[in-house]
């Protein structure tokens, strides 16, 4: 096949009329782009949901209050009754538990001696570290003695290390925390953003010391449980269901808490992991909707190509017979044609792919999501383009391959 | 069979016809000619319009096939043959000089040359070093890179016989080769075409002009589709040169 001498009359029939051409290139640049920016979207999602199920650990329970209602208006998310030290240690005794912790958290100010910084003051048990995961990377955690005797140490996550002590150094110095002095004894392990709660929260900004001494001199305690956490975190034991754990937790804690059969929880269990992955499953629905517009809209700017491929054919139906009589065979025709639908459909793709790079990063920017654009991104856009090229072009080449010389030669 | 005289006819027609179909009419184009061309003659095809002589060309040219009969082109019978095998014989073996030139308007002279050693199966050789050779035969190795429309109609005609040219073929079809050009010109072209003769290709030229028709050596008249008289010239017109 004379493929030199396809491609070069192919870009030559493109640029001979390049208005044409790119208005023709349209759906294919639209479709493109379109498959750009939803792949990139669905391998970022991917990718985040993946980071943040295993910083959140896919068999860690959290058990919240449930809503107050009070005078008919809702208190919000943990405002019901919270648990106290007894319910976290009836649950840490469930056989299918590995770690439970309770843990008390509120907003605080801390200060160094160099710096002052608001972070997310949390109280924990000595299990708070297995259940969430969290190695420490410098100095140690707490210990159980600690955790009972009340000790004022802290750990302090990466974030709050890094703004209270910019030179570095934490371990061993002091800092105060609404004014309660304690000391660095160790840094943890970067966890990135959160997952489970807020989106966007820094789980590394946060200061993490012993839940009774936290509750004693910076929450202050509950007017009517005492010895109270605001949640409990529970870690399942490999290998145990933990749809069914969460079943086994939730009825001991209504016996604990006395609720009627019939009336309803007022407490929550939830798997935070099962939550990313509902989320997860609403991302797919969406780059299924988008994947749905590029593969319509490259279907459009087929019939598009196939159509201003057809004209082309008839325009030059003299040409082609000319080519004929100095001995063009049908295959070479067929292939000058092929070529050219397809030199227009990858040229299209291109741009298609120079704006959805640009719509990428303005998506990036925006969303402030991850965004991926990998070889196999790349490759799966131009090759839809030019399969696209290949397919639509396909009819119009053979009609010009299938004419009659005389009749070609003779057409006006 | 061909006649078997002295040499074997480059090409030959038996019995050859074609019908067009009109609507439920039947027009007869061609009706049962006989002819033989001889390698390295010069034959003006004459006859007024609808007598035949545009079709006879379009079967000796394997552009068309015949309604019924038979020819050979260069010893080979064209009916056994597929629509690739009949592509390649205009390549190889034909060269074809039309009157509206035929160039592809986007390409300079030297490309349009290039063109039919492009499509070639056989091994061409260097394609731009003989696309050059055959334009400096026909006088215009200085305007290689003009494209068609800067060209004169009678230097377009020599782009296209260059064209013709450039494969080497034994036989040179021309369909009113000089119908677009004025009385000089077509002096010239024919002139051109004499030359070529001389160097052994066999020119076969579909005209209605007996003045164009001076130049060959053998003139045929065509009317209703049948050959109404065949003569030789010896005497034919010497061009005046170009």
């Amino acid at each position: 096949m004379k493929v030199g001498l396809a491609t070069s009359s192919a870009a030559e029939a493109l640029f001979s009329n390049p208005l044409r051409s790119l208005l023709t290139m349209l759906g294919i640049i639209i479709g493109v782009a379109s498959v750009m920016v939803m792949m990139s979207i669905g391998e970022g999602a991917k990718a985040q949901i993946e980071a943040q199920i295993s910083s959140v650990g896919a068999n860690v329970l959290t058990l919240q209050p449930g809503n107050m209602n009070r005078g008919g208006r809702n208190q919000g998310g943990g405002s019901g009754r919270p648990f106290n030290e007894a319910d976290v240690t009836a649950v840490s005794e469930l056989p299918f538990v590995q770690a439970a912790t309770g843990v008390l958290s509120q907003q605080a100010n801390a200060v160094s001696e160099d710096a002052n910084w608001v972070s997310n003051i949390q109280g924990g048990g000595a299990g708070f570290f297995e259940v969430n995961n969290w190695k420490v990377e410098e100095g140690r955690e707490f210990s159980a003695q600690e955790v009972q005797g009340g000790a004022a140490v802290a750990v302090l996550g990466k974030t709050a290390a890094a703004n209270l002590f910019p030179a570095g150094g934490a371990v061993g110095q002091r800092i105060r925390v609404n004014s309660v002095p304690m000391e660095v004894i160790g840094i943890l392990e970067s966890k990135g953003q959160s997952g489970g709660g807020g989106m966007g929260m820094d789980r590394d900004d946060t200061v993490i010391a012993p839940l009774s001494m936290v509750r004693n001199r910076i929450t202050g305690g509950n007017r009517w449980v005492s010895r109270h956490v605001s949640r409990i975190q529970l870690l399942v034991q490999d290998g145990y269901d933990v749809l069914e754990a969460q079943e086994e937790v939730t009825s001991m804690m209504r016996e604990r808490r006395r609720i009627q059969p019939g009336d309803q929880d007022n407490f929550a269990v939830v798997n935070f992991a099962d939550m990313i992955k509902q989320r997860a499953a609403a991302a797919e629905t969406m780059s299924m909707l988008l994947a749905f517009t590029a593969a319509v809209s490259l279907i459009v700017g087929g019939v598009g190509v196939m159509n201003i491929m057809l004209v082309s054919v008839t325009e030059r139906t003299r040409e082609i017979g000319l080519r004929m009589a100095i001995g063009a065979r049908g295959g070479d025709i067929l292939l000058q044609f092929l070529f050219e639908a397809v030199v227009l459909c990858t040229l299209g793709g291109l741009i298609g792919m120079g704006i959805g790079w640009i719509g990428v990063f303005a998506y990036a920017q925006i969303a402030a999501a991850p965004m991926m654009v990998s070889p196999i991104i790349i490759a799966t856009a131009l090759g839809a383009a030019a399969s696209v090229g290949l397919i639509f072009g396909f009819f119009p080449a053979r009609r010009a391959a299938q004419l009659d010389p005389i009749q070609a030669l003779r057409h006006d | 069979m061909p006649d078997m005289t002295e040499t074997r006819p480059i090409i030959s027609c038996r019995n050859l016809s074609r019908v067009y179909r009109m609507g439920d009419q039947e027009v007869r184009a061609l009706d049962g000619v006989d002819l033989d061309i001889h390698a390295g003659e010069f034959v003006a095809i004459m006859g007024p319009s609808g007598s035949g002589k545009s079709s006879l060309m379009n079967l000796i040219g394997a552009l068309d096939r015949p309604t019924s009969g038979e020819m050979w082109i260069n010893g080979k019978a064209l009916s056994d043959m597929s629509r690739d095998e009949l592509a390649d014989l205009r390549n190889e073996t034909l060269g074809f000089v039309f009157q509206q030139f035929n160039l592809l308007p986007r390409q300079d002279a030297f490309q349009n040359v290039r063109l039919p050693l492009r499509y070639a199966r056989k091994d061409a050789g260097d394609i731009d070093a003989r696309a050059r050779e055959c334009l400096e035969l026909v006088g215009l190795g200085t305007r290689m890179d003009h494209r068609p429309m800067q060209l004169s109609g009678g230097q377009q005609q020599r782009v296209a016989i260059a064209r013709a040219l450039a494969n080497r073929p034994r036989i040179l079809l021309a369909d009113e080769p000089t119908g677009a050009l004025d009385t000089k010109t077509t002096d010239e072209i024919m002139h051109l075409m004499q030359d070529l003769n001389r160097q052994g290709i066999t020119v076969v030229v579909i005209t209605h002009e007996s003045e164009v028709a001076q130049y060959a050596s053998r003139q045929i008249h065509f009317r209703d589709g049948r050959i109404e008289s065949d003569t030789a010239h010896p005497e034919f017109k010497r061009a005046s040169g170009g």
